[in-house]
């Protein structure tokens, strides 16, 4: 028997596994990477690993001895090149091949290439992996100017990392503000002057038209309107692809991302796809492909508990964070979309926190260092409730009031 | 190095010996020991490395902060005076022998 094969290397990979033993699985289960570390954690590859404060021992997301113990067996640094389905089985690079009886690929995402001139030079990095991050934590202590391209979580996390390593840095962004997809305005506009208040220059509307540099060298990033930026270090944050190819050559479909069912389930019953690489349905129905820890570890979960037989549907709240300087960002909900936005607190005072509305229902939170409130917030949405605007906009309102109505939706409901 | 024992609700015990500097969380999962999901992996971002502090060991512990303080406002399970998110508590000499007890989900 082939038993229940996991492709990838970090939470959702990871979180199969737990989710099918948890479920009761006892068959046999392998865990097959590309990449030679034990599964491992990537937020921190641009933030304390990227400012030497984390050292990779701990990167891994659980121990060797977890996987012994739970009976998966390793797989690492071998990968994946075809899915027969015909025969249910995975042809590896190496010529060896797995048979499987349900498969789930948790295959992620890959950096975006730059797709202009002088791109491929050193010093021009991207960071998505433990192997990205080593390369650019090396060259980040030799380099004095910094050029970070894309305004997204990555690139911002880049750049304010080599910033409190005392580096000369410059964002460049091709929309007119930052993370245009992830985070409504008023957010972005904060985070704006938050990194400009510290020294990094943003640079907006920027179109990157060729790196320049001598013998492969990067020297400098030259925009399409002919200005021209000193680099020692060029870091590359314009987002990712979904890594389909696998899926898409065995005939599974893909539409940027592997698509899934509520079920976490591909068009073939056997295959199932979580994290970074699958676009799912949402918990309203639109396609969504989301690239965070929480998709990642709870799809997960969902998939391998499936995987063992359950029909979990996958229906959690999305929430991301990202920590940048002492300001930690915590998002429930999505914001896009939104048609009224009440804060709480003080933006001066780096804590507040931003509820979104559409047509009168919440949708998303977004805070600066007010945990509680996006804790709050994530139960909120979760219970579908939507406190009045009036309520949150008011500052002398304790909004933990919400908690009991919170409590009897929850009480209501069999799961969650 | 450092004495550490999780209690889990089942009556279940580890006594584990992990190094000076890591976190009591990193050491529960670098171990592989149950009840700690730990899934922002150290970022006091997700609330799922909640720990009930033993109480002999309460005043010994270096308080929560505030990020920390709020962010166990939402954990799954009950919220006690010895909560704690263990990610956050960081293992010095002093806390040599600390006990720590588990909740009943994160």
């Amino acid at each position: 028997m082939g038993g229940l094969l996991v492709v990838g290397g970090s939470y959702a990979a990871v979180n199969i596994v737990i989710g099918a033993r948890e479920a009761g699985y006892d068959g046999r289960i392998r865990l097959l990477s590309a990449e030679p570390h034990l599964p491992y954690q990537r937020p921190p590859l641009s933030k304390a690993y990227l400012q030497g404060k984390d050292d990779e021992a701990m990167l891994a997301i659980r121990a060797e001895a977890f996987f012994r113990q739970q009976q998966v067996e390793l797989m690492l640094g071998r990968a994946a090149v075809q899915i027969d389905r015909d025969e249910g089985c995975v042809r590896l690079e190496d010529g060896s091949v797995l048979a499987y009886d349900r498969l789930a690929l948790a295959i992620g995402a890959r950096a975006r290439r730059l797709p202009v001139p002088g791109a491929d030079m050193q010093g021009v990095l991207s960071l998505r992996s433990l192997d990205d991050a080593r390369l650019l934590r090396d060259q980040l202590a030799e380099a004095e100017r910094v050029v970070v391209i894309g305004g997204g979580f990555v690139g911002l996390e880049a750049a304010a990392s080599a910033i409190q390593l005392g580096k000369q840095v410059t964002v460049l962004e091709s929309q007119d503000r930052l993370l245009a997809r992830a985070l409504g305005v008023p957010l972005a506009e904060f985070l704006a002057a938050a990194h400009q208040r510290r020294g990094v220059a943003l640079d907006f509307g920027a179109q990157v038209a060729a790196l320049e540099g001598d013998l492969g060298r990067v020297r400098a990033v030259r925009t399409a309107d002919g200005r021209r930026f000193a680099a020692d270090l060029v870091v590359v944050g314009i987002g990712s692809i979904p890594n389909t190819e696998l899926a898409q050559a065995a005939g599974i479909a893909c539409r940027d991302g592997i698509l899934v069912d509520h079920f976490t389930q591909t068009d073939d019953p056997a295959v199932f796809a979580a994290g970074d690489c699958a676009r799912h349905p949402g918990r309203t129905g639109e396609r969504l492909r989301l690239e965070s820890v929480q998709n990642a570890a709870e799809q997960g979960r969902v998939a391998g508990a499936n995987m063992a037989g359950r029909q979990f549907a996958y229906e959690a709240v999305p929430w991301f964070w990202s920590d940048q300087y002492d300001l930690k960002l915590q998002m429930a909900g999505l914001a896009a979309g939104a048609d009224r936005t009440v804060r709480r607190g003080e933006p001066a005072e780096d804590r507040f926190s931003l509820f979104h509305y559409r047509n009168d229902r919440l949708i998303a939170v977004e805070s600066v260092n007010r945990p509680a409130e996006h804790m709050l917030a994530r139960k909120l949405l979760a219970a579908d409730l939507h406190p009045p605007p009036a309520l949150v906009a008011d500052p002398s309102a304790d909004l933990r009031v919400l908690l009991a109505e919170i409590a009897a939706v929850t009480a209501a409901s069999p799961r969650r | 190095m450092i004495r550490v024992t999780y209690l889990q609700p089942d009556g279940r015990a580890d006594t584990l010996d992990l190094s000076e500097g890591g976190s009591v969380m990193q050491g529960a999962v670098m171990r592989a020991l149950p009840g700690i999901r730990a899934e922002c992996g150290g970022g006091c971002a997700c609330a799922t490395c909640h720990v009930y502090v033993d109480e002999d060991w309460l005043s010994r512990v270096p308080p929560a902060d505030l990020m920390e303080s709020e962010m166990l406002e939402g954990v799954a399970a009950e919220r006690r005076p010895g909560s704690r998110l263990s990610c956050q508590i960081v293992l010095s000499p002093s806390l040599d022998g600390l006990v720590v007890h588990l909740p009943e989900c994160q």
